[in-house]
């Protein structure tokens, strides 16, 4: 039915092309000197029926659900929900909602059915009533347009004033969904920090996300203390780090400087492909490979590693890491005046000397902006970590430890059933503010640095 | 250096300078050979990796590329059969009976010592010749030639996974049962032919009926979403920022906005779907369209940059000689800039959707990690996608599904090497140097 709609409109737009295209051109035969060519008044009475009508379907489709439970509810036997809790009541409107939907579970009650019926029969009613509106306003819209035919309409520069309409708003949708991430973020943690104190998420060092499932039950009162977890981000990190910048940064330096043009050629774009592989890739890696065989040289040195250790979860990720930090020195090697390599070469310094005294130092902005574009992207890193790091939160540095890290809990905390009135749910979107303005101050600071850098050069 | 020493400073001087440099050179060099040595392990270890991840997918993920099956003359017994309903009849048993052929003394009709037997198959071999009797119900009261699937444990036996010589009591198949696995090889009934289950079907509990269609399909749809809504948005935004925003503060502020968009964790764009479009506007879980909207808010700031790369590659005396022909600032656009920047923009685009292909951090929030057994219709119906199932089979206890996660991620690789090499392809093809 919405795709009998869609499909209405598109006839209509199209139509609305056609006609006032033929309008103009006979117009135009008759002698009349019109201002615009006639496709553009067919374009103008196009985007005046399409552009209007798929706005009010969109919004019709976004509120047509609420409107019809709404109705739906208003039907129910008076007093269904006198003394029940939210979650009970949203239990009913689930169930009633399942029947129309036609998975019935056992024998309901006979009011439900019925409400049932009516809801199905409500979404009917709601079908065609937006196809039967999309037909009038279409109608309309089409009238109206091909009134607008006449010599002096300036077509193009209404067509055109649509359009530009339309591309200021696609570059506003970007603002728009960081405004929906800041608000959805925001909202959740404002209602976690109700329920814990905002003192023991910060500073509390013992990270339990348990709630009672029962109203008796003492011992699983849940400690949501966030230290435990940011340590172990930073662990997990630090690794990721200690493999990817010096192999990165040794990488950029040969490719930069001492590769031939041919390895260079051949090898860079090789590399790329370690940045394009998925991370679900990487994390499946690491169980598969990288922990068992960290596990087994351990055991032969006679050390004991915990079978989820940080090492196994931080080294895959460093090597992902390879590129993106090969890429940035690399073209912060690439950015500094080609006056100071050859000053210092014509000096007497060797290559390596003029690599390490004069281009290094002068390309270090650049390097580590990219570098702390790295470590964004290591403590946003989601998929490696969750399956190759541990669950349990703990307070320690050692990466021979098995430890948790804060993209791994939200998505724990989150799989499975998700009420949003719990701590245990609402304490994910805690973690994610905390991401979110973690990766978001050190982004800015970096693309900062990036180009301030940039611009001194150039 | 030493031809150009300065008269004034004296022969002494210089000769003593020139010596410092000669005895120095040496170890200088070295020290530039060892920075290039440092260099070369650098490249040489990051390009090994590359090779060990591959390889080990490789290795373990062959396996599943094939499947064993056991091939039975199953006579459908018109007994057992219910006419008036053909699904339900009792196709167990006659699988078991033609099976207990090869084994004469064991009892079939007692379940338990049967039992024994049958567990070579996968409790998917009676849907398959319920299938074959529903599809053909003429095969009624006939004997059939049918290839059902091993179960995982013989499957892995087949492929040597499980190995013969560890101790029985450290394997998980015990001497009679490799036994009775061998009185079939002997019997010559035992294959191992190319796993189409692979691709033909979706989820299941056992890694021998488990395929990836339901994630395939799942993929495809979110992968369709993201596209029908980032693209035209972000061609949009791209043609309003580099061609008509004026300099001013808002501009300033969407482009620094888009930058950092890019660089957002997968896993917040994951909560803003669960929050806004699962629990506010009521969107169903796990289905492919929410996937797909989430994926096309990330990949947006993507194609926003590479658009606005491509029309600035096309150089302004194009702009310039249309606008002097007389066409209009959005004519020039559409009718000049864009045509031209098109190869730019598409490439851009492909590799921001391989990017999307990979996600999965996103997708697990919104629940398209359910366990699903058939493929979606359309994008409402919940589904899977591949990197959600790829985290599925990695996650289950049966030791079939390594191999199957393996095989499932190197489908995902070559879907991402294909369209990335589409995408060089257009490079190379259409790239205009002006």
């Amino acid at each position: 039915m919405v795709l009998f709609a869609f499909l209405l409109l598109f006839g209509a737009t199209m139509l609305a092309y056609f006609v006032n295209r033929r309008a103009a051109l006979s117009m135009r035969a008759g002698g009349a000197r019109l201002h615009s060519l006639e496709s553009f008044h067919g374009l103008f009475a196009a985007l005046s029926v399409l552009v209007p009508v798929f706005v009010g379907i969109l919004f019709w489709l976004v509120l047509e659900g609420a409107v019809v439970d709404l109705f739906m509810l208003r039907g129910l036997p008076a007093g269904t929900f006198d003394g029940l809790d939210s979650g009970a009541s949203q239990l009913i409107v689930a169930e009633i909602k399942s029947i129309a939907g036609g998975r019935v579970f056992g024998t309901p009650e006979a009011w439900k059915i019925e409400a049932a019926e009516r809801l199905v029969r409500y979404h009917r009613i709601a079908d065609w009533l937006l196809v039967a509106l999309v037909a009038i306003t279409a109608a309309i819209l089409l009238w109206v347009a091909r009134r607008s035919v006449v010599e002096q309409f300036r077509a193009r520069q209404g067509a055109e004033r649509i359009v530009l309409g339309l591309m200021i708003f696609c570059a506003t949708v970007a603002i728009f969904v960081t405004i929906g991430i800041v608000f959805a973020l925001t909202f959740e943690t404002i209602k976690f920090f109700q329920i814990v104190p905002i003192t023991e998420f910060l500073f509390g060092t013992s990270w339990e996300p348990q709630i009672p499932i029962r109203e008796d039950q003492v011992a699983a009162e849940g400690a949501f203390g966030a230290i435990p977890v940011f340590l172990g981000t930073i662990v997990i990190s630090a690794v990721a780090l200690f493999v990817a910048v010096p192999v990165g940064l040794m990488t950029a330096i040969y490719l930069n400087e001492f590769a031939p043009q041919r390895v260079r050629k051949s090898v860079k774009p090789v590399l790329e492909i370690l940045a394009g592989v998925p991370t679900v890739v990487y994390g499946f890696f690491a169980v598969l490979t990288v922990a068992p065989a960290i596990r087994q040289f351990a055991a032969s040195i006679g050390v004991d590693v915990a079978p989820n250790t940080a090492l196994a979860a931080g080294g895959v990720m460093g090597i992902m890491l390879i590129p993106f930090i090969s890429s940035f020195a690399d073209d912060a090697l690439s950015a500094v005046p080609r006056s100071l390599r050859d000053g210092a070469l014509a000096l007497g310094a060797t290559r390596g000397e003029m690599m390490l005294n004069v281009l290094f130092p002068a390309a270090i902005p650049g390097i580590v902006g990219g570098v702390l574009l790295a470590v964004s992207r290591a403590i946003g890193e989601t998929m490696i970590v969750v399956m190759a790091a541990g669950l349990i939160a703990k307070m320690t540095i050692n990466p021979l430890d098995s430890v948790t890290a804060v993209t791994v809990q939200i998505v724990t905390l989150l799989i499975g059933d998700t009420a949003f009135d719990n701590p245990k749910t609402l304490s994910a979107f805690a973690l994610g503010m905390m991401l979110f303005l973690a990766t978001l101050i050190i982004n800015i600071f970096a693309l900062r640095i990036v180009r301030k850098y940039r611009e001194i050069y150039d | 250096m030493t031809d150009i020493t300065p008269e004034q400073t004296g022969s002494n001087r210089s000769r003593s300078s020139t010596e410092l440099v000669r005895q120095s050179l040496a170890r200088r060099n070295r020290k530039q050979k060892v920075l290039q040595g440092f260099g070369i392990a650098a490249i040489f270890f990051a390009l090994s990796m590359l090779v060990i991840l591959v390889g080990s997918l490789i290795s373990t993920g062959y396996p599943a590329f094939t499947q064993t099956h056991v091939e039975l003359e199953v006579f459908v017994d018109p007994e057992e059969v219910d006419t008036e309903n053909l699904s339900r009849g009792n196709y167990d048993d006659m699988i078991a009976a033609s099976l207990g052929a090869y084994f004469p003394d064991v009892d079939m009709s007692s379940r338990i010592a049967s039992r024994e037997v049958t567990q070579v198959l996968s409790s998917g071999a009676q849907l398959k010749l319920r299938d074959r009797v529903l599809a053909d119900p003429s095969l009624i009261g006939e004997t059939i030639t049918i290839k059902v699937p091993a179960s995982d444990n013989f499957d892995q036996l087949n492929k040597g996974l499980i190995k013969r010589d560890t101790p029985e009591e450290n394997r998980r198949l015990n001497d009679a049962a490799i036994a009775n696995f061998d009185t079939l090889d002997a019997a010559g009934v035992i294959s191992a032919p190319l796993n189409t289950t692979l691709i033909t079907s979706a989820d299941s509990r056992f890694p021998e009926l488990a395929g990836l269609k339901g994630a395939l399909v799942g993929s495809f749809w979110a992968l369709l979403v993201c596209f029908v809504i980032s693209f035209p948005l972000g061609i949009g935004a791209a043609i309003y920022l580099e061609e008509f925003a004026p300099k001013n503060r808002l501009s300033d502020i969407i482009e620094i906005n888009i930058n950092n968009l890019a660089a957002v964790p997968s896993v917040v764009f994951g909560l803003l779907a669960l929050a806004v479009f699962l629990n506010w506007f009521g969107m169903p879980r796990s289905a492919p369209i929410v996937g797909g909207l989430t994926l096309a808010l990330m990949t947006l700031p993507t194609i926003i940059i590479a658009t606005r790369a491509a029309l600035k590659a096309v150089p302004p005396s194009i702009r310039e000689a249309a606008l002097g022909v007389g066409a209009s600032k959005q004519q020039v656009v559409f009718h000049h800039v864009l045509p031209l920047a098109m190869p730019g923009i598409l490439t851009g685009t492909i590799i921001g959707m391989a990017q999307a292909l990979g996600e999965t951090a996103p997708l697990l929030l919104i629940g398209m990690n359910a366990f699903i057994t058939s493929a979606p219709s359309g994008p409402f119906d919940s589904a899977t996608a591949l990197p959600t199932q790829i985290f599925i089979w990695a996650d289950s206890p049966e030791r079939g599904f390594v191999s199957r996660t393996s095989a499932a991620i190197l489908v995902l690789l070559t879907f991402l090497i294909f369209m990335n090499a589409i995408a060089i392809y257009l490079r190379s093809r259409f790239e205009r140097k002006w």
